[in-house]
């Protein structure tokens, strides 16, 4: 590759073609500010609108300052970072950015993390030199997603997202001038959009415009009313980067503390999603085995590849964009609502109590889940299986609230029955996890031979779409993955023009799976993030003694006592569940 | 109709160019001869119209380019028609009394060889341009 | 047979059709056919003369005799007058406004005295809807002649050695750019025209369109041939039906004549051209923001290097120019690039169209070579300022300009100098200002302008220019403070310097330069309250003079608020706590007693 030379502060710096000014600094140690450019390098997504102008820099011999992350190094340029000039016009900019910005950092659920506020302090400002006009939306309430206009600054991170990243295309920019703001089509709510809730732009939006409906209120008022039981379950990347929250380095696992830190909050029971994904593995392997021995047998009505399911906001991407094809996923519901299914139904007539009188809470790295346990389907006489979902993000708000010192909880177990699972239950945390599992199993049900290895390197990994051929003792069996909407959208697109070749595909809509949630601590553009929390799954997975999810007995006596068989009358009933077709669903509203 | 070649093009633009012309002869009026024909009532009574026709044609046939324009009356109707002739670089010239075979000669004499002819009106005229 | 003996010649631009102009063709007919003189004269509609504040024009070849202000009515009277008895129709020649004179010459009026009309060479002269007229007027010859004499290379010579700059604002040599666009390999390139046309005030771009649309065709299909490109793409605001109009027929002539389409004159060569439309925001005249429009999404600028050049239109090599530009190219074609440079100053080649507005006797469309002096435009095109007022100010570049002042008059205009001067040459507006402008107001104007233009993308235009614009109507309303004029420098400057697009590197010019040449008007503002122009109302006060008023109540009766008290024949008295300055009293008062202050 070809290499060029520059200054930068005096200092000579050799890059590759094609670096911005932005990233030869960064190789010399020079940290320009940065606000609205945001860059996940191992995931290829990257968001350079050179809209913020923050990172202006000086370029000798130039008419104007340059934008730093969007300006590619020329051989032989002298920059300078931080001439009076650039640090003049660098604040001023901030200061512009702040005149048009509620001063509410008291109340807004972005203090802390919030970029705006860094960089303010960055630029040490203490006056705002020009005042005048402030900009006000209405508040954006829906299920999952709060937008509070008011404190966008156009950076654009969560149209990127939303547009390039997921292809869902709810989010862009809107009116002109002082008035533009990123908004759903035709100024409309949230749920007036095809929103997927998959928190993607909640996960990269650097300030509170963007954040998630706080259910922590809800979940303390449960947990003070005495006539309530009140469980909570933990989804399986969750423990891989709570800790973040409290200090620990990203990908330690916290899995322990946070069982403790559960109980101290008052939780009656602490058990785990991961027993859910566990019974999600026997019902959606076994239906994948089925469809695919009677296609194997010559069933012309089969249809494959089968998709995967758990991810709620994947399901309600291909309600809106890919209806006709809404018999092809696995129509096993989500870990988080099988689970809501069972603790009503099981565990609620073992422990006597009525269900009205049950409150189940999940903490999820997804706030897709808030609004998947709000759909109608999940509840029974309008009591929902799954009555609050958090995030990670609200769990360690809660347990600071709290004032529970995170660090020195002791570790402690999940509690009984559902608080059993395997390592197949953990790696639902990320992408490529379902689909191991789901192999594991299905393996050894279809060859009724143990696995001769557990761990499918060839299914692993980050890159948006992935493909792998398992050998099923003979059997070749074709495997998809993709994680990001815009990936699944690609493997979509192929089945329905009959292109596609796979038995079974697993999809996710965030980058990297649950690990990259929209409901995880912020990764705030960093993605060597996200690769240590997938790091951390699979260390937990290896640690475990049970790795297969049939193998876990609380399963099999979930099964003895109560569901029968995979895929009986009574688990179908309770485990699996049927989409809609919500391609017109806007306009006959409108 | 195609063009299926420059040449056939330029085919076209000679067809089509005469009916633009005369545009082309008024933004340079300043560089050819032009002919000022008085239509004034007294005028027309007397053929301006037919001597002014008379002229256009047989200028257009000797291929000279002038300017064959109308005016109002002049002042001189005893000696209608009359035409004034304005070759640039010259003062106008008023003939009286002008008939297809005077303005033969005009075209002839005057404006080709640049003799004048018989039969000017002796004036200093004024145009009301100026 | 010879053809016609006269052509009655009518404006068929959108100003004068605005007024009409079509019922006078209809009437100018009707009144030839009934005196039987149909076949002697023709009548025809034309695009644009330029001269539309005095439309509906028409002209009367060959003696090119110039109507202006013309009604339909007055049709029968042109034809029993000029057609029939040969005398110009006294009562609608134009009068030159310095000494009141008729003139009936085209030539002879100060508006048109210093034209040189190359881009604008067929505008008020051939019919627009007919190609034949174009190709008369050696159309299609340069096409032509490039696509069988020369090769790409040689013609990108000639426009490269006619020295011909982009007119679209930013004066970026157009030889250039094709042979820039040329050097790209790709297999699909695209020419596109911008005829977005978004500076206000500026008409150049639609009069061309509507009044030659085959020049920029053909300027289209030679760019195609030297950049190997075999698409072009018209993008034109909507709000220009005529000329989109025009641009349809035109289009679908050349399709039908093979001078578009497959085998371009039996050479091989293909070329097409679509027509898009633009929203009509300013900034979607900017090349990326227009690509980014048509290819669908927001119109909006994005950052550059890569240039369009490299990566345009659906990522694909893109050659952008303007219409004007593009009107230059085959008269360079045809009559070659030393004929093209020998007119205009040393860097700046040719002439420009501006828009002459404001102040000025005579306003319009004009089209003068580079280097001529904003003296002569101002004061011999533009007839002088109007009511024998005081020049004051001259905005040239439109809202991304500057204000030049009585010391810049003698300027050669052109690209370097101008931008030398603190202004720009811009897409050619130029609007004058007499000694009744207030330079804050005007200042404030054209920030108002760039606010509602600004696509928002980028801090310190999205929120930069709000303050600036909120800074000073501060100082409009009396509340500035000398502090504030500090503050108008520093925010300009960061503006111009940070922001990502040439609307905001431009947008506080206005601001800058009229603190720059009208500092103390400003510093009236802040200091005294008051405005030297006497325009902005809230710094006015009316005030009777005692000694003047007679009491004779006129004031009283008129003033719709009540503001006036005083008894008959007595002295009158405004209450400054209620007048809303509607400046009626001061109209009414026959004995000038009320004054401004
Ligand atoms: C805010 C802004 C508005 C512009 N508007 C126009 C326009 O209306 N028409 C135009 O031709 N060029 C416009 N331009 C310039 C174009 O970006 C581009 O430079 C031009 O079309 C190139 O053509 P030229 O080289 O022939 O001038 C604008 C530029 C900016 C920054
Ligand atoms: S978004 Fe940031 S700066 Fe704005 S109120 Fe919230 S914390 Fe404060
Ligand atoms: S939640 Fe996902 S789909 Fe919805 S707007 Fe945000 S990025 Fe788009
Ligand atoms: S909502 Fe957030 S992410 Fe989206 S543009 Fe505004 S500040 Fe950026
Ligand atoms: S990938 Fe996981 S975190 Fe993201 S939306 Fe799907 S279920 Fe939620
Ligand atoms: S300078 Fe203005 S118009 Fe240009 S990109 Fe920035 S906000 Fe948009
Ligand atoms: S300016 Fe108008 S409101 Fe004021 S006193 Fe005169 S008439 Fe009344
Ligand atoms: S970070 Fe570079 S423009 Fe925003
Ligand atoms: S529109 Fe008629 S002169 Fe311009």
């Amino acid at each position: 590759m070809d290499k060029i030379k520059l200054t930068i502060d005096n200092k000579e710096v050799e890059v590759a073609k094609g670096t911005t000014i932005l990233d030869a600094a960064k190789q010399i140690g020079v940290h320009i500010p940065t606000l609205c450019h945001m860059k996940l390098h191992d995931m290829g997504i990257e968001n350079k609108p050179g809209g913020c102008r923050v990172c202006v820099v000086e370029v000798e011999g130039r008419r104007n300052l340059a934008p730093a992350c969007v300006t590619e190094a020329a051989a032989g340029m002298n920059i300078n970072t931080h001439s009076i000039r650039v640090i003049n016009a660098r604040r001023t900019v901030t200061e512009l950015i702040i005149s048009d910005h509620p001063f509410e950092c008291l109340t807004c659920a972005k203090s802390g993390e919030c970029e705006l506020q860094d960089l303010a302090h960055q630029m040490g400002i203490r006056e705002i030199h020009f005042e005048g006009e402030k900009s006000v939306y209405r508040e954006d309430t829906s299920p999952a997603i709060i937008r509070d206009m008011d404190k966008c600054i156009m950076c654009r991170r969560c149209e990127m997202m939303c547009n390039e990243v997921q292809t869902v295309g709810v989010l862009s920019a809107i009116n002109r001038g002082f008035y533009a703001v990123v908004s759903p089509p035709f100024e409309q709510n949230l749920d007036h959009s095809v929103c997927t809730y998959c928190g993607q732009c909640v996960a990269v939006c650097p300030t509170g415009a963007l954040t998630e409906v706080d259910h922590t209120p809800a979940v303390i008022r449960a947990l003070s009313d005495p006539s309530k039981t009140v469980v909570v379950q933990t989804a399986p990347a969750v423990r891989a980067a709570l800790g973040e929250e409290f200090g620990f380095e990203p990908g330690t696992l916290v899995t322990g503390k946070m069982v403790a830190a559960l109980r101290r909050l008052g939780f009656n029971y602490v058990f785990d999603t991961d027993f859910a994904a566990d019974l999600t593995i026997m019902e959606e392997g076994t239906e994948m085995l089925d469809r695919l021995s009677r296609h194997l047998n010559g069933d012309k009505t089969v249809k494959l590849p089968i998709l995967t399911s758990c991810c709620p906001a994947w399901v309600k991407f291909f309600e809106h964009q890919f209806p006709d094809m809404k018999d092809i996923p696995s129509s096993a519901k989500s870990p988080q609502q099988m689970f809501g299914a069972i603790a009503k139904s099981y565990f609620a007539e073992k422990q006597n109590i009525n269900r009205k009188d049950l409150v189940v809470v999940s903490v999820m790295p997804c706030l897709a889940k808030k609004y998947e346990s709000s759909r109608d389907e999940f509840a029974v006489d309008g009591n929902p299986d799954v009555d609050f979902a958090i995030s990670t993000r609200e769990l360690a708000a809660l347990i600071k609230l709290a004032n529970i010192e995170f660090k020195a909880l002791p570790e402690e177990d999940f509690d009984h029955p559902l608080g059993e699972s395997t390592g197949a239950g953990v790696i639902f945390g990320t992408t490529g996890g379902v689909i191991e599992a789901a192999v594991r199993t299905a393996y050894e049900l279809h060859t009724k031979k143990p696995l001769p290895k557990l761990n499918f390197d060839e299914l692993r990994g980050m890159e948006g779409v992935r493909e792998a051929t398992i050998d099923f003792d003979g059997l070749p069996i074709r495997i998809g993955i993709a994680h990001g909407l815009g990936n699944a959208r690609k493997l979509l697109e192929d089945i329905r023009s009959g292109k596609s070749h796979f038995h079974a595909i697993e999809i996710m809509s965030c980058p990297g799976g649950c690990i990259g949630g929209g409901g995880q601590p912020y990764h705030h553009g960093n993605s060597d993030i996200l690769i240590k929390r997938q790091k951390a799954i699979y260390q937990e997975d290896s640690m475990k003694t049970l790795r297969k999810s049939h193998e876990n007995p609380y399963i099999v006596k979930l099964y003895e006592e109560f569901l029968g068989h995979p895929m009986s009358d009574k688990a179908h009933h309770l485990l699996h569940t049927s989409y809609f077709d919500r391609s017109k669903h806007f306009e006959q509203e409108d | 109709m195609k063009v299926k070649s420059l040449a056939d093009l330029k085919k076209i633009k000679a067809e089509v160019q005469g009916k633009i012309k005369l545009r082309e002869q008024g933004e340079n009026a300043d560089k050819i001869v032009q002919i000022k024909v008085a239509m004034a009532t007294c005028g027309i009574a007397s053929g301006a119209k037919e001597i002014m026709s008379y002229m256009i044609d047989e200028l257009d046939f000797r291929g000279v380019d002038a300017i064959v324009s109308q005016t109002g009356c002049m002042g001189y109707c005893y000696a209608e028609p009359t035409i004034e002739v304005i070759v640039p670089g010259q003062s106008p010239v008023v003939y009286g009394f002008v008939n297809k075979e005077k303005a033969k000669e005009i075209i002839e004499k005057h404006i080709v060889k640049g003799e004048l002819v018989d039969g000017i009106i002796p004036v200093t005229f004024k145009t009301i341009d100026e | 047979m010879a053809e016609n003996k006269m052509h009655i010649l009518v404006c068929g631009g959108t100003g004068c059709r605005a007024s009409q102009s079509e019922q006078i063709v209809n009437n100018l007919k009707a009144e030839l056919e009934s005196q039987n003189l149909e076949n002697d004269v023709r009548v025809l509609t034309t695009g644009c003369f330029g001269f539309c504040e005095k439309g509906p024009v028409v002209k009367v070849v060959p003696d090119n005799t110039f109507y202006t202000e013309v009604k339909p009515s007055d049709a029968i009277d042109i034809v029993n007058e000029h057609i029939v008895k040969g005398r110009p129709l006294q009562r609608l020649l134009y009068k030159n406004p310095k000494n009141n004179y008729k003139v009936t010459n085209t030539a002879s009026i100060d508006f048109y005295k210093k034209q040189v009309r190359i881009a604008l060479r067929n505008c008020g002269f051939v019919d627009p809807e007919n190609i034949d007229e174009y190709i008369g007027r050696d159309g299609y010859e340069a096409l032509g002649k490039c696509l069988s004499d020369y090769s790409p290379s040689e013609v990108i010579d000639i426009i490269k050695k006619s020295g011909l700059r982009g007119r679209g604002g930013g004066g970026f040599p157009t030889g250039l750019k094709w042979e820039i666009t040329s050097k790209e390999k790709n297999d699909q390139k695209y020419v596109v025209c911008n005829a977005d046309e978004g500076d206000p005030g500026a008409f150049m771009d639609r009069s061309i369109l509507e009044g030659d649309p085959h020049s920029v065709i053909e300027a289209m299909a030679i760019c195609g041939y030297c950049i190997g490109a075999n698409k072009g793409l018209v993008y034109i605001r909507a709000e220009y039906p005529l000329a989109i109009n025009r641009l349809k027929i035109a289009l679908s002539q050349a399709s039908e004549y093979g001078l578009l389409g497959n085998d371009i004159m039996g050479t091989g060569f293909d070329f097409d051209i679509e027509i898009r439309y633009g929203a009509g925001a300013f900034v979607c005249g900017e090349e990326t923001a227009l690509i980014h429009s048509m290819e669908g999404s927001r119109g909006e600028p994005t950052f550059k290097p890569p240039f369009p050049s490299v990566s345009g239109y659906l990522g694909k090599p893109t050659n952008v120019n303007n219409v004007e530009t593009f009107a230059n190219v085959p008269v360079i074609i045809n009559k070659g690039a030393e004929w093209f440079s020998s007119i205009g100053s040393e860097n700046s080649k040719g002439t420009k169209v501006f828009a002459l507005a404001g102040k000025v006797n005579n306003v319009g469309l004009i089209e003068v070579p580079m280097g001529i002096t904003l003296r002569e435009v101002i004061f011999d095109i533009g007839g002088g300022i109007r009511n024998g007022k005081k020049f004051k100010a001259v905005q040239t570049g439109g809202p991304s300009g500057g204000c030049l002042t009585e010391k810049d008059l003698d300027i050669p205009i052109d690209y370097d100098n101008l931008i030398k001067a603190g202004s720009m040459m811009g897409s050619g507006g130029m609007i004058v200002m007499d000694e009744d402008d207030c330079m804050v107001s005007i200042a404030k104007f054209y920030l108002e302008f760039t606010l509602d233009e600004s696509c928002g993308k980028c801090t310190p235009c999205r929120i930069g220019n709000k303050r600036l614009h909120e800074i000073l109507d501060k100082i409009t309303k009396g509340k500035g403070t000398e502090q504030d004029l500090e503050r108008l420098k520093l925010l300009s400057n960061v503006i111009k310097d940070t922001s990502l697009c040439g609307l905001g590197q431009t947008s506080p010019n206005p601001v800058l330069s009229t603190l720059l040449n009208f500092e103390d008007e400003y510093l009236a503002h802040v200091r005294e309250g008051k405005c030297p122009a006497g325009q902005c109302k809230d710094l006015l006060k009316y005030e009777i003079d005692p000694d003047l008023c007679t009491g004779c109540t006129l004031c009283y009766r008129n003033c719709p608020v009540g503001a006036i008290s005083g008894e008959k024949k007595s002295v009158h008295y405004i209450d400054q706590s209620i007048c809303i300055k509607c400046g009626v009293c001061f109209q009414k008062c026959k004995f000038k007693a009320i004054s401004i202050v």
